[in-house]
């Protein structure tokens, strides 16, 4: 290959190479669904979201360009940075709605704990990285205050589902890194005991005045109206009434595309947004949604893959952490809207509308391929 | 070497973690997918019907309310457009800032924005909640050329319900407020829930509240297509509401109007009945009130100013207010005197000016006495010492027997809510009364207080006009109404209130007559002769004269106090003498001897009832014009009146 010519092909190709092609397949079939239920569910948005899509994939791009060492030296700035603007929410952040999740800074408003999702995990590998040798429980210690600091402040604004995510997302990481299992199996036994205890004692638990400690009085009227959405129907009840409906109405085949009732005479409630899984169930069906659990799994899967031969430490954890991190939003997000998680305000990635979230998760996406267009150049070397 | 061996170590341990979280994923999947599953085959038919529900919403249309008249076909409440100013909850952003910007297009004071927040926090979330009423055309077009960018506020016709007289006749016609909760739970009781969907108002007095189920009429149902908003896309089907029956009344509102007016600033109440049939030509009760600050939800100002105020003009004292009866109560004990054989016609007893029980003393009014009584003149002269005597010979139970079935402590039925029952005095409702052992004895001297209508003697106005009504009737007690005719709006059909006898009390002809030639004495040349002279008809009547005791609630109010304390003045009439067309008791509260002020009362509403009404019969035709003329000027004097009377 000479350099002294020009030549359009040999750029394109290097532009290009660092894009697994399999990613990118299964990201354009989601990125695809988004933009026909977008169609259906808020036409309006379909130029802003547009936008997005352009922000995202060049973000993407930009990412998976970079090899996975730089990414991770860019570990602790971001984090510092991370935590530095979610102290200055919680001192000058603007209230919306009951909570304080927004900061101003200029003409622009940030959501912090945004840039915490994708910093937290990088963190945490970068940390694992520089110990690999030398394990310790303090290690893990330490870990775990990396953790808590940010999701303590998020919980504090109070914003319990990014919380719940960004501590996901720094739990996958510890968890990769090898968390003794001694550890990690009382606490799911502990986990499946209280979440079993919550549903089969739930009336008991929703009385009013029944004081849950833990958690806000907002959180367990959540939590409460996911065990009974009857007990609220034309309140915190309606959403998930509204959605199990437009889900099930769906039936195998769907009502058609643009012929969704639920969605078309607006029962649906933020049907561009965290419900727009409903808007597929009810007009695509069961089939609609099984292809949809199909480009989730390949996700999922294409991740764990990469994580599993990736070349460094580092790498390792930070790609199991980003797939999890998928796993968890579209889990989250599939579980609230067909009523069996409470409603937290996740969307369902690379579908909902928002420009925010969709950065975040190609930006995981871009890592991934980072990490993968970094083995197949060591593999190559040798 | 041993690091590579360590690193393939950790790979390993490593890939096995991953494993683990794979079948994780899978599983979690595999939840969803079974979720699903549930949802869109399982239960697919269920979930089909809830979202066909969903799109096809019955929306309530409310029927009209029936309109009130008197018996000449007066309106006495009905029916106005207005256009009112409306905010959905539901569909505002930012309440504060909304109001805010109203206030610029619409005049609503601080009184509004408070009446507007308290409906607000009662309302039902998808309910629009008034925030003023009687929009002018003006004011109309500024809001609805800036409603574009106010979500949630809205302009709308209603039908908003006037009584045009004001406070004439409130306390009969009562008034409609908007539903409460508390409301809410007796329609709901009712199981009415259904057909006041859509409803904002309900009666809450009088007759409005009485004969709500005729007024309210029943609500049609509109389907239409709607979105979860509430609004609505396309309407499918429609069944139209049916409005309200309207009622006719046995009152004349002119009647009234003289009442009232004759009335003046004083307390107390008026029943006039016509006996033949219980109608009721008049209820008064003073001060009255205008129902009209009702419709729209009292503000807390004018509810303060009606509810504090010592002169207390929510109550109805006619129905409500129990008194003694005084001397009223003496032509019913003479009567019972000649029935039970204890008194004969003519038979005459001595008054010495005293009745002494044992050690006491029971003193009559006139020093001295009035010489020698028989049954005429100890109604005429409203001898006491006659009566003392007689109750004393009766004795206690005789007198509770002989009283009852004139409807004295029970509820006469009237159709009106809110009646209060009074008291009978006997041994047993004494002992019913009180607790205390010592308390429950009946003492004699207390038959001598009940003899001469004092005492335990409690009975309302109405309750008195209504045994007046049986006695000048022969002895057969209707119950009394207000409602004569229930009108079907939709085809014209009257459904007649039929007068309804309670009992036919048996009593001799002869002894009716004594006791009402007593009466007619009494206007003739008696204690009401003053008030009477001059009459234009022949007439019959009797004053009392209740003793004050505290008003329950009564506050202490410097200044008003000594007259306060003084005696409720009564007066009992009917006329003509010979055919009683109509019967009425006057309450003056504070008013002193019966025939000072109550009296001139009665004879102005039997003036205005038997003269003036009697243009349509020839008979009378020598009073006609004089009548007229004065009544003409009543109605002036009303409209000053009543123009002040609204609050400010």
């Amino acid at each position: 290959m000479t350099r002294s010519r020009w030549q359009i092909f040999p750029l394109l190709r290097a532009l290009f190479a660092p894009l697994d092609p399999i990613l990118l397949a299964i990201l354009a079939a989601l990125l695809a669904y988004g933009w026909v239920l977008m169609q259906s569910a808020a036409p309006g948005r379909m130029d802003d979201q547009a936008i997005h899509y352009l922000i995202a994939l060049g973000t993407m791009w930009l990412v998976a360009c970079l090899k996975p060492s730089r990414l991770l030296s860019f570990a602790l700035p971001l984090y510092l940075f991370g935590l530095l603007l979610l102290i200055g929410v919680a001192l000058f952040g603007d209230v919306s709605k009951g909570a304080r999740r927004w900061l101003a800074i200029g003409g622009l408003r940030l959501q912090p704990s945004e840039i915490m999702k994708i910093a937290l995990p990088l963190m945490l590998a970068w940390f694992f990285q520089q110990r690999e040798r030398e394990f310790g429980v303090w290690h893990f210690v330490l870990a775990s205050v990396l953790l808590l600091v940010p999701v303590g402040l998020i919980l504090n604004q109070p914003d319990l589902g990014t919380a719940l995510l960004v501590a996901a997302a720094g739990l996958f990481v510890i968890y990769f890194a090898g968390l003794s299992w001694k550890l990690i199996l009382p606490v799911m036994v502990v986990g499946i005991l209280v979440l079993s205890s919550v549903v089969i004692f739930g009336d008991q638990l929703c009385q009013p005045g029944f004081d849950w400690h833990v958690l806000r009085e907002y959180q367990k009227q959540r939590v409460c109206t996911m065990l009974d959405p009857t007990r609220d129907p034309l309140g915190r009840g309606f959403h998930i009434i509204q959605s199990t409906i437009a889900i099930g109405s769906g039936g195998l085949t769907g009502k058609g595309w643009m012929l969704g009732t639920q969605t078309h005479l607006a029962f649906l409630p933020e049907r561009s947004t965290d419900f727009i899984f409903a808007v597929l169930a009810e007009e695509f069906g069961l089939f609609g949604v099984l292809g949809l659990l199909l480009c989730y799994f390949l996700l999922i899967a294409r991740g764990l893959v990469i994580a599993a031969t990736a070349s460094t430490h580092g790498e390792r954890l930070l790609a199991g952490g980003i797939t999890l991190i998928f796993f968890t939003y579209a889990f989250v997000n599939m579980g609230m809207v067909s009523g069996i998680l409470p409603v937290v305000g996740v969307p369902l990635p690379f579908i909902s509308y928002g420009g925010t979230a969709l950065i975040t998760l190609c930006v995981g996406v871009g890592m991934l391929m980072s990490i993968q267009h970094a083995r197949r150049r060591a593999r190559r070397a040798r | 070497m041993i690091d590579l061996r360590q690193s393939a170590h950790d790979l390993n341990r490593f890939r096995l973690r991953v494993v683990f979280a794979f079948v994780l994923v899978c599983a979690g999947l595999a939840l969803l997918a079974a979720r699903f599953h549930f949802l869109q085959v399982v239960s697919h038919d269920y979930y089909l019907t809830r979202a066909e529900d969903n799109r096809i919403a019955l929306l309530p249309k409310v029927p009209h309310r029936g309109t009130i008249h008197d018996r000449n076909g007066v309106v006495l409440a009905r029916n106005d457009v207005t256009y009112t100013l409306e905010i959905v909850p539901s569909r505002v952003k930012d309440l504060e800032q909304t109001l805010n910007e109203l206030a610029v297009l619409v005049a609503f004071d601080a009184r509004d924005r408070r009446r507007f927040m308290k409906l607000f926090e009662e309302s039902r979330n998808f309910d629009s909640v008034p925030l003023r009423s009687r929009l002018s055309d003006e004011e109309i077009a500024r809001v609805i050329s800036q409603r574009y960018r106010l979500p949630g506020v809205e302009v709308k016709a209603r039908l908003l319900r006037d009584y045009p007289h004001g406070s004439l006749a409130s306390h009969v016609i009562g008034y409609i407020g908007r539903i409460n909760p508390r409301d809410l739970e007796r329609i709901e009781e009712a199981g009415e829930t259904a057909n006041y969907r859509g409803s904002q108002h309900i009666g809450k007095a009088g007759l409005e509240q009485f004969y709500e189920a005729e007024l309210h009429g029943s609500t049609g149902v509109e389907q239409v297509e709607v979105n979860a908003g509430g609004r609505a896309v396309r309407a499918l089907a429609h069944t139209p509401p049916v409005s309200g029956n309207d009622l006719e009344l046995t009152l004349d509102i002119e009647l009234q109007r003289v009442a009232e007016q004759a009335f003046g600033a004083r307390r107390g109440a008026l029943v006039a009945i016509e006996p033949a049939t219980g109608g009721i030509l008049a209820l008064v009760s003073m001060p009255t009130f205008d129902p009209n600050l009702f419709v729209d939800g009292i503000s807390t100002q004018d509810w303060k100013l009606l509810n504090d105020s010592p002169d207390h003009p929510l109550l109805n004292r006619a129905i409500y207010s129990t008194y003694p009866p005084g001397s009223t109560f003496k032509p019913f004990m003479a009567l019972a005197g000649l029935e039970s054989g204890r008194r004969r016609i003519g038979q005459a007893m001595p008054d010495p000016g005293y009745f002494m029980l044992g050690s006491h003393r029971f003193m009559d009014d006139k020093v001295g006495g009035h010489g020698m009584v028989d049954v005429h003149k100890s109604i005429v002269v409203s001898c006491n010492t006659y009566y003392y005597q007689l109750a004393h010979d009766l004795g206690i139970e005789r007198i509770a027997t002989f009283m009852a079935p004139f409807g004295f402590g029970e509820r006469t039925g009237i159709d009106l809510p809110g009646e209060a029952r009074g008291v009978l005095p006997s041994p047993q409702w004494k002992r019913e009364r009180f607790r205390r052992s010592d308390q429950q004895v009946w003492f004699g001297g207390e038959t001598i207080s009940v003899g001469i209508g004092q005492g335990y003697n409690a009975y309302t106005p109405l309750q008195l006009a209504n045994a007046l009504a049986a006695l000048v009737n022969d002895g057969k007690l209707f119950r009394p109404h207000l409602v004569r005719h229930v009108v079907d709006t939709r085809t014209g059909a009257r459904r007649v209130v039929e007068p309804e006898p309670l009992r036919e009390i048996p009593l001799q002809p002869a002894y009716l007559k004594a006791v009402r030639d007593g009466m007619e004495g009494v206007n003739t040349a008696g204690t009401g002769r003053r008030a009477f002279a001059g009459a234009a008809y022949t007439s019959g009547g009797k004053t009392g004269t209740a003793q004050v005791f505290s008003l329950r609630g009564q506050r202490y109010v410097e200044g008003r106090v000594s007259e306060r304390l003084r005696d409720h003045s009564w007066f009992i009439a009917y006329a003509p003498a010979d055919k009683p067309r109509i019967a009425l008791a006057v309450l003056v509260e504070n008013g002193g001897f019966g025939a000072q002020s109550a009296a001139p009362i009665a004879r102005q509403v039997l003036d205005f009832y038997l003269l003036h009404q009697s243009r349509e019969t020839p008979a009378a035709e020598d009073g006609e014009a004089e009548e007229l003329e004065g009544h003409d000027h009543d109605d002036d004097e009303h409209e000053h009146g009543s123009g002040e009377e609204r609050l400010p």
